[in-house]
């Protein structure tokens, strides 16, 4: 009985009922009765043909979006992340923007790790990225030999446990055309080859500043939290393919709140997902409610053409069939132009070119004319 | 690398759909190819499940409004 109703009313709503029937013991008469019910419920929510659903849609944030955070609030404290939320955050996803203000990620961590802080401090220790300036106190440069002596804050290496060999051959590695020696006084030596003047030098001080040591690149800030029975590494500055390479990482749920990075790792597909995803935490975190159906709509809209494309005139509206309707969003006499150049024709098959010529939009009550082909030549 | 991606919860499944199961759900949403969305021949899951250009592929995704639901895309080359 319940399978001939599979496909008419949705499968989620299918196993409510199945649930509910159960707890409440129905006869087979009742629960015929409750789905004919639901079945005619369900179909008088369904949206109407003709209904304009995108600016149901853009209404729907556009409300919200009154009552949103409008700054990026900053935060005193060490450990503490700041990260964009609100308005600016929602118009970052919309927009598509190539990178986030603030981009994080939520690393998780294997089955067993997960439940030991222990093991996600030192993973999250780990991950950080640790530059040449964070373990030395001075950058000397030496005028008469021609070379930069750095000398290093031994507390700082015993802290993160990195030893001086390490930061030699990453130094080696980063400048070829130089020679890395350790002086006698333990320090690190670092001399460009052959003839060089003070500016280069002085250059080159700067360069060995920013030297890379060891962790993932970009990750500049950890924070192991708990959250949901299990310990979770927040992070500023993200490196999703990086990450998930990582032995105790777990692959399958770690991400990143930038969506370029999470289409170029797992695909569109993802992205999509990630989407919907930060769109909704946005909401959610600022206390207001709005139907998923409309961020699903939005997000799909911005993935259909296999990359992500934001909301903006060189985005999804770039995609608009009729001229008029694109040049009628930003830039219009770019669009006009270059249409006129290329012999663009306009069809008047949509809502906005429609309006702009004073013509009845095929919308609603509009739309069935263009859909019923009357008989011709009936006797 | 390759195999682990797909494993991701963000990551819906994603089928290579056989020519006459196209042309079913073609006939079925009444569309041609071109119509339907897009998805790049250098997705990441589309090089590790091997699709060529112009295939169909069927995402089944997890909806929270009803469960499960079907989408599908078209292969193309940019």
């Amino acid at each position: 009985m319940i399978e001939s109703y599979k496909g008419k009313i949705p499968d989620l709503l299918i196993e409510e009922f199945e649930k509910i029937s159960k707890e409440d013991n129905l006869t087979k008469i009742q629960k015929e009765a409750v789905l004919k019910a639901l079945e005619k419920r369900y179909d008088s929510y369904k949206v109407n043909p003709g209904e304009a659903v995108g600016i149901v849609t853009a209404e729907s944030f556009g409300e919200p979006g009154t009552q949103m955070t409008l700054k990026v609030f900053h935060f005193a404290g060490v450990s503490e992340l700041n990260v964009t939320v609100g308005l600016p955050r929602l118009i970052e996803i919309f927009d598509a923007r190539k990178e986030a203000s603030t981009p994080s990620m939520e690393i998780y961590l294997k089955k067993p790790y997960n439940k030991d802080i222990k093991k996600a401090k030192k993973l999250a220790a780990l991950i950080k990225e640790v530059k040449l300036r964070e373990l030395s106190n001075e950058f000397l440069i030496n005028i008469i030999k021609g070379h930069i002596e750095i000398s290093l804050n031994k507390r700082n290496m015993r802290d993160l446990g990195i030893k001086d060999d390490l930061m030699i051959n990453s130094l080696k590695n980063k400048f070829k055309k130089t020679i890395v020696r350790k002086s006698a006084g333990g320090n690190i030596i670092i001399k460009p080859e052959g003839e060089t003047i003070l500016k280069d030098i002085y250059k080159l001080k700067e360069k060995v500043k920013e030297t890379f040591i060891r962790g993932v690149e970009g990750i500049t800030q950890v924070l192991p939290i708990k959250q949901n029975n299990e310990f979770v590494i927040l992070t500023m500055g993200s490196n999703l393919k990086e990450v998930i390479k990582l032995d105790l990482v777990d692959e399958t749920r770690t991400i990143s709140n930038n969506i370029f990075e999470v289409a170029s790792v797992f695909g569109i597909e993802a992205a999509r997902e990630s989407v919907v995803y930060e769109a909704k935490k946005v909401i959610e975190d600022q206390g207001l409610d709005v139907d998923v159906r409309h961020i699903l709509f939005i997000a799909d809209l911005m993935c259909s053409s296999g990359v992500v494309k934001g909301v903006t005139r060189s985005g999804v509206t770039s995609e608009k069939e009729s001229v008029l309707a694109r040049a009628s969003f930003e830039t219009p006499l770019k669009h006009l132009v270059n249409a006129a150049l290329s012999g663009e024709e306009d069809f008047l098959n949509s809502v906005v070119e429609n309006v702009i010529l004073n013509q009845p939009v095929p919308l609603g009550t509009g739309l069935p004319g263009l859909v019923a082909t009357m008989k011709k030549n009936v006797k | 690398m390759e195999e682990i991606i797909l494993k991701h919860r963000f990551l819906p499944k994603h089928e290579i759909l056989s020519e006459e199961e196209a042309e079913k759900i073609l006939k079925k949403y009444n569309v041609s190819k071109r119509q339907l969305p897009k998805i790049r021949l250098k997705d990441p899951v589309i090089k590790v499940i091997g699709a060529k250009e112009g295939d169909l592929i069927k995402i089944t995704r997890k909806s929270p409004t009803s469960k499960e639901s079907p989408y599908y895309r078209v292969v193309v080359d940019e």
